[in-house]
């Protein structure tokens, strides 16, 4: 943890929803201007998590602390705009309370869109819309749940250089769930290992040698290199990889282009 | 004033007017929501209110609002548990207007009443009446140009707007008190099988037409006073039931709305 005082901390945080316990004994602060990846495998909590901290969600147990005056950006797994309301791009982000849609857009590289309607947006774009109205609201803290989710690949690797250039820039913290292991290689400072507690935090580089996580996420003793070399050969003809090879995910949806 | 407002027509007029103007941008949220079989089933339950004020001998307007306001409550926190929100509604829908018609056929002359508190009676309408449709429209339309911006956050998506600092569930709760209201003070202009007509119509005859939430809340209302005013007058030539002529002038509007935007569509598709 860096000396300056949190902008979240949570403590002994638990969740439970229809007699299911989701969360349990989490402690979890977040620092001014770090990069935080929560990973886990499907049903590990990661969007309860996230949702509790910024306070979309109540915890059954524990305490949540946020710095006051901490604005939030936030953008959800899925945006659901309902199609029955007409609404132009940029009308959408003044409703976050934000000024200067225009930059925000050219930013998340949809300034083309501003006077596009939401409903006919698709799944990238609506993710990019959604990123910059959390941007336009300057915030202290960019809360982000699978972002990358519906982005092509250059969309992806684009989207990382974004949110350390908004870190560098603006010196927001950026709180991601992801289950893209390449996340955790690259981008962070720290990742947080979540199966409803946490089962191991630290630098990526750290954790990655980690047993728990290595458990965690099925990885044996070949690591996420022979993985998702395994895994993802197939997949890309020809693709330019402006990333690592270390990517490990096993749910791949996101990259047919 | 007075004098103008002993003519029944003038009445009318503004009775519909004042239920055009709080329906029109009331009905955007209902459509957008998907509110609306939760705006019949409080139209429908209303008709429970008005036997029960028949019966006591209290003021039809504060019962409807009374039971209207229950079944909103109700339907709201009981809905997920054992039951779908469809099935409650259905439940509390029917459950209400049955109940109010048998309340009713036990009251001396009731029944005869029946037809008015179904389909509405716009042209008994009295200045006491007129005085509560406008006093809701206005109380409605201050609500709106406060909360609005708030509303529609809510509206888009409930999490991301908690996530942002507002209140949703509030929020929800503002829209179904006021569709409560809406329905006891529309009650006698249009009857309990109709009100929800006059929020879902001028709202999708408007949709094709807009391309803010601002604009289709404005052309709702616009479309509403053109439907209650052309339904009167389609009432006065026809000699056909005020509140059902309303509706049917609102659907011919969503019919023109919708044929000109295909219309429009195509042309420029072409061209």
């Amino acid at each position: 943890m860096t000396a300056s005082e949190p902008l979240i901390r949570a403590e002994g945080l638990g969740v439970s929803a229809g007699g299911r316990r989701i969360l349990y004994d989490v402690d979890v602060a977040l620092a001014p201007g770090e990069i935080v990846t929560i990973v886990g495998p499907n049903g590990a909590g990661k969007t309860t998590l996230l949702r509790t901290l910024i306070g979309a969600l109540t915890p059954s147990r524990g305490r949540v602390a946020r710095k006051p005056g901490l604005t939030i950006g936030y953008t959800p797994q899925r945006l659901a705009i309902e199609s029955t309301m007409p609404l132009t791009v940029t009308r959408f982000l003044e409703l976050g309370g934000g000024e200067d849609a225009r930059s925000a857009l050219e930013m998340t590289g949809i300034a083309h869109l501003a006077e596009a309607q939401m409903s006919g947006l698709s799944g990238g774009e609506l993710q990019r819309a959604a990123l910059a109205r959390a941007l336009m609201r300057r915030p202290g803290l960019l809360a982000l749940d699978e972002p990358t989710q519906g982005l092509d690949q250059s969309g992806e690797a684009a989207f990382y250089r974004l949110i350390d250039r908004v870190r560098d820039e603006t010196g927001a913290a950026v709180c991601m769930v992801s289950h893209d292991l390449h996340v955790v290689m690259s981008g962070s400072d720290r990742v947080i290992c979540l199966n409803g507690h946490v089962c191991c935090e630290g630098a990526p580089v750290q954790v990655s040698s980690m047993p728990e996580y290595r458990a965690l996420f099925g990885l044996g003793t070949q690591g996420a290199l022979a993985l998702y070399r395994h895994e993802h050969d197939h997949s890309h003809h020809g693709h330019d990889h402006e990333h690592g090879h270390d990517h490990g995910h096993d749910d791949h949806r996101g990259d047919a282009a | 004033m007075t004098g103008l407002l002993d003519d029944f027509l003038v009445r009318a007029a503004l009775a519909g007017i004042g239920v055009a103007l709080m329906a029109g941008p009331l009905g955007c949220f209902v459509v957008w929501r998907r509110m609306a079989y939760f705006g019949d089933t409080v139209a429908h339950a209303a008709l429970l209110g008005v036997a029960l004020a028949l019966a006591i001998e209290a003021g039809v307007i504060p019962a409807v609002l009374a039971v209207s306001v229950l079944v909103a409550l109700a339907v709201a926190h009981g809905t997920g548990r054992l039951y779908a929100s469809d099935t409650l509604l259905g439940v509390l829908a029917h459950g209400g207007l049955a109940l109010g018609l048998v309340v009713l056929s036990f009251l001396p002359g009731g029944r005869g009443d029946l037809s008015a508190w179904l389909f509405g009676d716009i042209l008994a309408v009295a200045p006491g009446d007129l005085a509560v449709i406008w006093g809701a429209a206005a109380l409605g339309a201050i609500g709106l140009w406060f909360g609005w911006r708030q509303l529609l956050n809510s509206t888009l998506d409930e999490e991301l707007a908690r996530a942002e600092g507002g209140a949703p569930a509030r929020d929800r709760l503002i829209l179904t008190l006021a569709l409560a209201v809406l329905v006891a003070a529309a009650l006698k202009v249009v009857g309990a099988l109709l009100i929800t007509a006059m929020l879902i119509l001028p709202a999708a005859a408007a949709r094709p037409l807009a391309r803010s939430p601002e604009a289709m809340a404005l052309g709702a209302a616009v479309i509403g006073v053109l439907a209650a005013l052309g339904g009167l007058r389609l009432a006065w030539i026809a000699d056909s039931p005020a509140g059902p002529s309303m509706v049917v002038a609102a659907l011919m509007l969503f019919l023109l709305a919708n044929g000109a935007t295909r219309l429009a569509a195509r042309h420029s598709g072409r061209s």
